[in-house]
């Protein structure tokens, strides 16, 4: 029995394989293109409780907006839908499904208790199965936390359909961006990823720049000009609250990232017109100088196993990237090709670097194997800058940003494979998107 | 009626007149604020009072007259000939009115990313800071800020507005010295 019909698309058009072995499981591979998005079908979630209504059809939106963002499922609407799902429980009339080829099928319900807690319960099936896929799981909350529920929900029903993490519940924060561009006022944000929810974390009084999530997602570093100079700044995000770090006369500090535990920042300094890359330690203060070179150094993101850190350099005469052990040492170089690299970003899973590329006045965002092998440019546009990685390391947010005087700044993401750009929702004009980790 | 009418005329023709002032003071207060608003604080803040043009011992003069900026080529910090020449005269006004300390600021075009044009502001502002301690200025007058690609004058993306964004501009203030 066919499962998948998904064609998939070697990227670089240089292979067509089936998307799936046949008889195997509901699959989506996502390493490759895929050309025919995965037909599902989510009927509304059955609100069990007459409060929970709303609710119901609110997460229901959510979890198929998710989904269908991915560029990887297709949405049968619910006028297309033969069965009617009334209950939670009753029988799954598959042949209903199969007859409007809807190869997946979600099922939820909602309700809300007296004191005001959600619950919500659901299945997913694999329709030409005749099969549930995984176990039905129910999500308990406040009913304000829908959304989370809701990306929770499509989180899983991802995972089990593409065997790759989730990153629907998560967060982005960034810079939002007002007024001229000769006078642009900055603020620091965070939203969900999807745009929704979006609050400032600092007013326009003072320059931001490139904020950074921890690992964690509760704290973010970011450089800011409160002083008259660039420095870099430690915010605890629930709090609000932030702390200057490595703050030294006659110097700026600006790029900074965590190391993947958390404890150590990884910074540029500039001092007497020279930029090198710097370690501290969050808890004692202890910092490490781990380049010496009179080029510009700066741009560092560590490897998510802690051991060695990406970053941009001049010291050929151009910018490159360049991986050195963590605790400093000889850098090696990986990018050979033409054009300037910068912003480089190590995957969450280790496999992939992420970059900016410029070359003949356009602007790329490009990935590349960690040893510089395999480069390909994902993006094209007159600014494409500062590209972040989704949780599960298969989706890309960057900044774009128009030309001349009107050229205002706008977050897109787009798939490793450079397929499904999509300019994501922002309240405001936006730039230097850092995605969090997947929320816990 | 009529003398209402000569009145209002009258009136006219003052408005006139007081717009006409009043644009000479705007022109003129552009040119002293506009290099300003990349002083000192946000990039946005003023050194305050410049003080009259006409007068040599002001800001303002030394913003005007003796030229406040120099320029880069693309992705490159190298001081030009026509760079020396300014930064000569800065550093004799400096070397003459000793009550003034001065922050110098780094630009860079768009065309880089942001980090680093963080790091070629600064590359650009020490090359200014380094010629100008070299002429005799006392090096704890002079501190230097980059504002990477933050803060262009020119908003065109071509290179007649990058050429003029490409900028070191000293930021003179009295009695502020670090």
């Amino acid at each position: 029995m066919l499962r998948i019909l998904s064609l998939l698309l070697v990227l670089m058009g240089l292979t067509v394989q089936p998307a799936v072995a046949q008889g195997g499981p509901l699959r989506i591979v996502i390493d490759q293109g895929v050309v025919e998005p995965l037909p599902f079908a989510a009927p509304e979630f059955v609100a069990e409780t007459p409060q929970a209504r709303q609710l119901a059809r609110d997460i229901t939106a959510v979890v198929v907006a998710d989904l269908v963002g991915t560029g990887l499922f297709r949405e049968i609407p619910g006028s297309a839908h033969i069965a009617k799902v009334t209950s939670f429980d009753s029988p799954v009339q598959y042949a209903d499904w199969k007859a409007i080829n809807a190869q997946a099928l979600i099922t939820g319900a909602v309700s809300v208790a007296g004191d005001g807690r959600m619950n919500v319960k659901f299945r997913l099936f694999d329709v030409y199965a005749d099969a549930p896929l995984g176990s039905g799981l129910q999500f308990a909350g406040t009913s304000d936390s829908w959304r989370r529920v809701a990306h929770k929900v499509a989180d899983q029903v991802y995972s089990r359909i593409t065997g790759e993490g989730g990153y629907f519940d998560s967060r982005v924060v960034y810079i939002a961006e007002s007024g001229p561009k000769n006078n642009r006022a900055k603020r620091l944000a965070v939203m969900d990823y999807d745009g929704a929810n979006s609050k400032f974390l600092t007013d326009s009084s003072a320059l931001v720049l490139a904020p950074r999530f921890s690992p964690k997602g509760d704290r973010v570093l970011y450089t800011s000009y409160e002083t008259g100079f660039p420095q870099i700044y430690l915010m605890d995000v629930a709090s609000v609250s932030r702390r200057a770090l490595a703050d030294q006369p006659g110097t700026m500090t600006f790029a900074p990232r965590f190391s993947p535990d958390g404890n150590t920042v990884v910074f540029s300094l500039s001092r007497g017109g020279n930029t090198d890359i710097y370690t501290l330690d969050l808890a004692s203060g202890a910092r490490k100088q781990l380049t010496t070179a009179p080029s510009i150094e700066t741009g560092p993101s560590f490897s998510p196993d802690g051991k060695r850190i990406v970053f941009t350099s001049d010291r050929s005469g151009s910018q490159q990237l360049y991986v050195m052990p963590a605790t400093g040492g000889e850098p090696k170089r990986i990018s050979f090709g033409k054009g300037r690299y910068s912003t480089p970003v190590w995957s969450p899973r280790g496999d992939m670097i992420a970059f900016t590329k410029q070359n003949q006045g356009r602007f790329h965002i490009g990935v590349m194997r960690t040893d510089g092998s395999e480069e390909r440019l994902l993006t094209a546009s007159f600014l494409d800058e500062g590209p972040s990685w989704a949780p599960n390391g298969r989706v890309i947010m960057f900044m774009r940003q128009g030309s001349g005087a009107g050229g205002t700044s706008a977050l897109y993401s787009v798939d490793v494979s450079g397929r499904n750009l999509r300019k994501v929702p922002v309240p405001t004009a936006a730039s230097d998107p850092a995605w969090s980790p997947l929320l816990q | 009626m009529i003398a209402g009418n000569g009145q209002y005329k009258k009136v006219d023709k003052m408005n006139l007149i007081s717009k006409f002032l009043m644009v000479v003071a705007l022109v003129g207060l552009g040119a002293c604020t506009d290099p300003a608003q990349f002083g000192g604080g946000d990039g946005t803040g003023g050194t305050g009072d410049l003080g009259a043009a006409g007068d040599p011992a002001s800001a303002a003069y030394f913003q005007q007259t003796v030229g406040d900026r120099v320029w880069f080529e693309v992705d490159q910090s190298t001081l030009t000939d026509a760079a020396i020449l300014t930064l000569d005269a800065q550093a004799n006004w400096l070397l003459q009115y000793t009550e003034y300390s001065a922050i110098v600021e780094g630009h860079a075009d768009e065309q880089g990313t942001r980090e680093y044009n963080l790091a070629l502001g600064a590359r650009r502002a020490s090359a200014v800071e380094q010629y100008l301690v070299s002429r005799g200025v006392a090096g704890n007058r002079v501190r230097t800020v980059s504002y990477g690609k933050e803060r262009p004058i020119e908003i065109c993306s071509d290179e007649a507005c990058y050429a003029q964004n490409r900028r070191g501009v000293t930021v003179v203030s009295a009695g502020n010295g670090s």
